[in-house]
């Protein structure tokens, strides 16, 4: 065991080589390919990163991307290089499912927790090569990573600003990368991971997404992020290609019964009311807990809770009417608050009002009938309305073709 | 149950885990104790360290040892006896003028009529207190946000304890218990000797000075024994030996030169432990005295604990910076100004708090004090057996010597010898010409002789933010770990280090009423 594992292990980033002190804040690697194309001007952000909430009209880029194709920038999404000969017993210890099922060229969803079994974050592990991975998620986690090599012989290293990515999303992705002339990328099966020599770099593709929808995201370095740009525009030109803002993404994410951090659930080292978390279990994701394989940061307290119960359910509901359910309070038939919305939509492809919400257990049973406090306004003039609402199971949208291989030709 | 299922391996045979296996064996427990080196004792030993002369090789002096381990397992029927008892303490001074301290009696070194009244009071209350703390070392810490009536009770008669010394007694208490020493005495004395002396009470064994905080609460833990300052008959070791002894009647196997290089699970159980030989010995339970950094991140391993733990096992304060110095001599040496008889007193030097607050200041940059501090005993005067007939041992606890020495201490260590010899020459002038051998024990020689991570032979810093349930860390504060089982019971463990062997006593008990812990172990 390493005693100064932080010191040996630590990438350190040339920040001074960064704009970011000048402007308090990082541009994407994109962005001057962004800022023409934001036509609204306005900017969110995402950790250290300008991300655009939108570059014309949310609701035409929601349509975008399920009737052709959209590119999003994914550039500050956390990403952390885990390498060495005990990766795989790293990983394995950090998150709740088994990695060692997760081959070489195959990503994997996961959630990670405290030792007391909250959620810290939830993200996706990339099996890069033999014990080499990428882990992937909204949050920073550097300090966390760092403390989980304490008697492990690895290396773990933050990239979030040496890869710039972006995700194309949407029935003609394919196409469009077929036309970008990446070969076989028709072949690659729901969370592959294929690398292509492009341009004198090389890109990693991989078959992931956040839509629900057939899609892929593009990993390179950030001096081909604007190449990597240009050549998708133009290869998805006729295949309706367009810039895409988050104000559509959530649209998209919460048709396709996506949770995100801050929404669903908020990450454990973030939070100061202790009771404000939420375990794997009552985020619905009980499937991504193994108690079968070895010892894993906040096992034994899951342990007790898959025996002793949990306090929350996670749910979806379909809801009456066309308001959005944002942040309501949900009751039982008989007026008993029993939960709030975490998030809410107008689901256009559905054609339903849409919502994941936290329920206290044991409300949440599919079929159940719930009702949903909606506030809206009106030209200045508020209105509340008790809306029906239903537990549904099945995402409110999930075309064959996120999973088909080959995915037809649009 | 099978045998091997019901079995307790106990690792180390220092004092807490000597006293561990007896109570658990007196308990009708089968237990096996695995010690690394080739005699019992850990830290509390006898050895020669030249030929015909032998000291106490970790502590030296008994002023702690907890008085229900002395009766609960009659020590004084297996080999426990005392060659000197309630031993008085003698602060040098450069010019001879020495002061006396015989518990709140003050003799010599200039001392005013103020300062001799103040010392009454000041004893008065620092014994109350030092109450406190004994009353609470004996007692399995309670668990904070707990819903079990023990921990209730627990907290009530810790609270209870303090209410009950009084209005003004209680208020004192609280306002001097966890701020700095140097600020306490300043208030109360004016003799820099006297100061210097007790300051030294603070910040004996710790890597603190006297204007560090916790150094009152350090003091008050020295003082916790609520005995006189003893030297065992024989040395340490015998003390170890006479628990030994009691541990063997009772049934306990003890077994040396066995080294543990692994504890073994069994998914979430501990199964039992491998030795270094390749042997494996299976157990139900697994009750380790090492300290909490060997132990979790070392013979468990950091993979079958939980990442937040493991942090705070990590983060555990426990860099040693005390040396020993061990020291044979050809006759009784002479100290300047002091009567032979008060030769077998615990000397000081500590002149002054300014100086021992300046002996610290190097210690925080990795670097040695260049005018050390040191606790001084000459334990052959009271005990001829440890060396040759007309020859002395001299037995000395000195600091600052900071674990991690920027410069290295396999390079240094002479030049520090040097320094601490020629510290003792300025107060006793013709020692040099008498020394025959010399030893001295830095921090790093600590680690590797006791197997103590970083040397401190506390096991951790025994200061507030590491005393109670939060003894090593939180989560394993109850002798208990993260790991059904596996179990600590050393100085590392509340109420820490000092030969107290409280620990393994209340370790002992928890262990015994492990299976409530087992089950709802939060």
């Amino acid at each position: 065991m390493s005693r100064n594992s932080k010191n040996d292990k630590t990438h350190v980033i040339d920040y001074s080589t960064k704009s970011h002190y000048l402007t308090k804040v990082f541009q994407s690697p994109f962005y001057t390919r962004q800022e023409p194309l934001n036509h609204l001007k306005e900017w969110g952000r995402w950790a250290d990163y300008l991300s655009p909430h939108a570059y014309t009209c949310s609701a035409m880029e929601y349509f975008a991307c399920r009737n052709t194709c959209t590119v999003f920038d994914l550039t500050p999404m956390s990403k952390y290089r885990i390498s060495g000969k005990d990766a795989l017993p790293y990983l394995n210890r950090l998150v709740t499912r088994d990695i060692s099922k997760i081959k070489p060229g195959r990503v994997g969803y996961c959630i990670w927790c405290a030792d007391d079994g909250q959620v810290i974050d939830d993200g996706t592990v990339f099996h890069l090569d033999e014990d080499d991975y990428r882990l992937c998620s909204q949050e920073r986690h550097l300090d966390w990573l760092l403390t989980n090599t304490i008697g492990f012989d690895v290396r773990v290293s933050d990239e979030t600003h040496e890869v710039a990515a972006l995700a194309l999303q949407g029935p003609t992705s394919c196409a469009t990368l077929k036309k970008m002339a990446l070969e076989g990328i028709e072949k690659m099966k729901l969370f592959d991971i294929r690398c292509f020599s492009f341009e004198g770099s090389q890109l990693v593709v991989s078959r992931t997404g956040f839509t629900g929808d057939l899609g892929y995201e593009l990993w390179v370095d950030p001096a081909h992020a604007e190449v990597l740009w240009d050549r998708l525009f133009e290869a998805g030109h006729l295949h309706g290609i367009q810039a895409m803002g988050d104000e559509a993404l959530q649209m998209l994410r919460v048709e396709a019964g996506f949770i995100q951090a801050r929404h669903e659930f908020m990450p454990a080292h973030a939070t100061v009311r202790p009771t404000h978390t939420r375990s794997p279990f009552e985020l619905g994701l009980g499937w991504l807990v193994d108690f079968n394989k070895p010892n894993f940061n906040g096992r034994k307290a899951l342990l007790a809770q898959k025996n002793h119960g949990h306090r929350y359910n996670l749910v979806k509901l379909d809801i009456d009417g066309n308001k959005p359910a944002r942040d309501s309070y949900v009751f039982t038939k008989n007026k008993k608050r029993v939960g709030t919305v975490t998030s809410a939509t107008w689901s256009p492809s559905a054609k339903a009002s849409i919502a994941l919400a936290s329920l206290e257990v044991p409300h949440g049973e599919p079929g159940e009938e719930l009702l949903v406090e909606i506030y809206y306004q009106k030209e200045l003039k508020w209105s509340r309305v008790m809306a029906g609402a239903r537990v549904v199971t099945d995402v409110f949208y999930d075309p064959p073709r996120k999973r088909l291989t080959p995915p037809a030709d649009y | 149950m099978t045998d091997e299922k019901r079995r307790v391996v106990i690792i180390g045979a220092g004092h807490n885990g000597l006293v561990c296996a007896a109570y658990l064996a007196k308990a009708g427990k089968q237990v096996t104790l695995l010690e690394a080196a080739a005699q019992v004792g850990g830290a509390a030993i006898t050895r020669e360290f030249a030929p015909g002369f032998r000291v106490s090789a970790g502590a030296h002096l008994l002023y702690m040892l907890d008085k229900n381990v002395r009766t609960e397992l009659s020590l004084d029927s297996t080999g426990l006896s005392f060659s000197q008892q309630d031993m008085k303490t003698t602060a040098l001074a450069e010019d001879g003028n020495h002061l006396l301290i015989s518990g709140d009696a003050l003799q010599g070194g200039n001392i005013n009529d103020g300062d001799r009244q103040s010392m009454k009071e000041y004893r008065r209350v620092m014994n109350r207190f030092a109450g406190v703390f004994n009353r609470l070392n004996n007692r399995i810490p309670p668990r904070l946000g707990s819903r079990d009536r023990s921990d209730w009770t627990g907290l009530a008669k810790t609270a209870l304890n303090i209410r009950l010394l009084g209005r003004d007694d209680m208020r004192e208490f609280l306002r001097i218990a966890a701020i700095n020493i140097y600020d306490v005495l300043q208030e109360k004395f004016d003799n820099p000797l006297l100061k210097g002396a007790l300051s030294l009470d603070g910040v004996l064994g710790a890597n603190l000075g006297p204007r560090s905080n916790n150094s009152v609460f350090c003091a008050l833990q020295r003082l916790s024994g609520l005995q006189g300052t003893a030297i065992a008959k024989g040395g340490m070791g015998a003390v170890s030996n006479a628990l030994a002894e009691a541990a063997r009647q009772q049934g306990a196997l003890i077994r040396t030169s066995a080294i543990v290089s692994r504890i073994l699970m069994d998914g979430d159980r501990v199964s039992g432990v491998e030795l270094q030989s390749g042997e494996k010995i299976a157990a139900g339970t697994v009750i380790s005295s090492a300290d909490p950094k060997s132990t979790f991140l070392g013979m468990l391993g950091a993979h079958n604990l939980e990442a937040g733990f493991v942090r705070r096992v990590q983060n555990i304060r426990m860099r040693g910076s005390v040396a020993k110095l061990h020291l044979a001599l050809d006759g009784v040496p002479e100290f300047r100004g002091l009567n032979q008889n008060r030769l077998g007193d615990r000397l000081l030097i500590a002149p002054d708090m300014d100086y021992v607050e300046r002996a610290f200041n190097p210690s925080k940059y990795g670097e040695y004090s260049t005018e050390p501090v040191a606790e001084i005993t000459i334990p052959s005067l009271h005990d001829a057996s440890l060396a040759p007939a007309g020859k002395h041992v001299l037995s000395a606890v000195v600091q600052y010597a900071p674990y991690q020495l920027k410069a290295g201490w396999s390079e240094n260590k002479a030049a520090f010898t040097d320094r601490v010899i020629k510290m003792l020459g300025v107060y006793a002038p013709g020692i040099h010409s008498r020394i025959l051998h010399k030893e001295l024990l830095t921090p790093v020689d600590i680690e590797s002789e006791f197997r103590i991570s970083g040397g401190h032979w506390h096991h951790g810093e025994l200061v507030m933010d590491q005393f109670l349930m939060l003894r090593p860390v939180p989560h394993s504060a109850q002798y208990a770990s993260p790991v059904n089982g596996l179990f600590l019971c050393g100085a590392g463990s509340h109420p820490g280090g000092g030969v107290m062997g409280s620990a393994g006593r209340n370790a002992a008990r928890a262990v015994l009423a492990s299976k409530a812990i087992e089950d709802q172990h939060i």
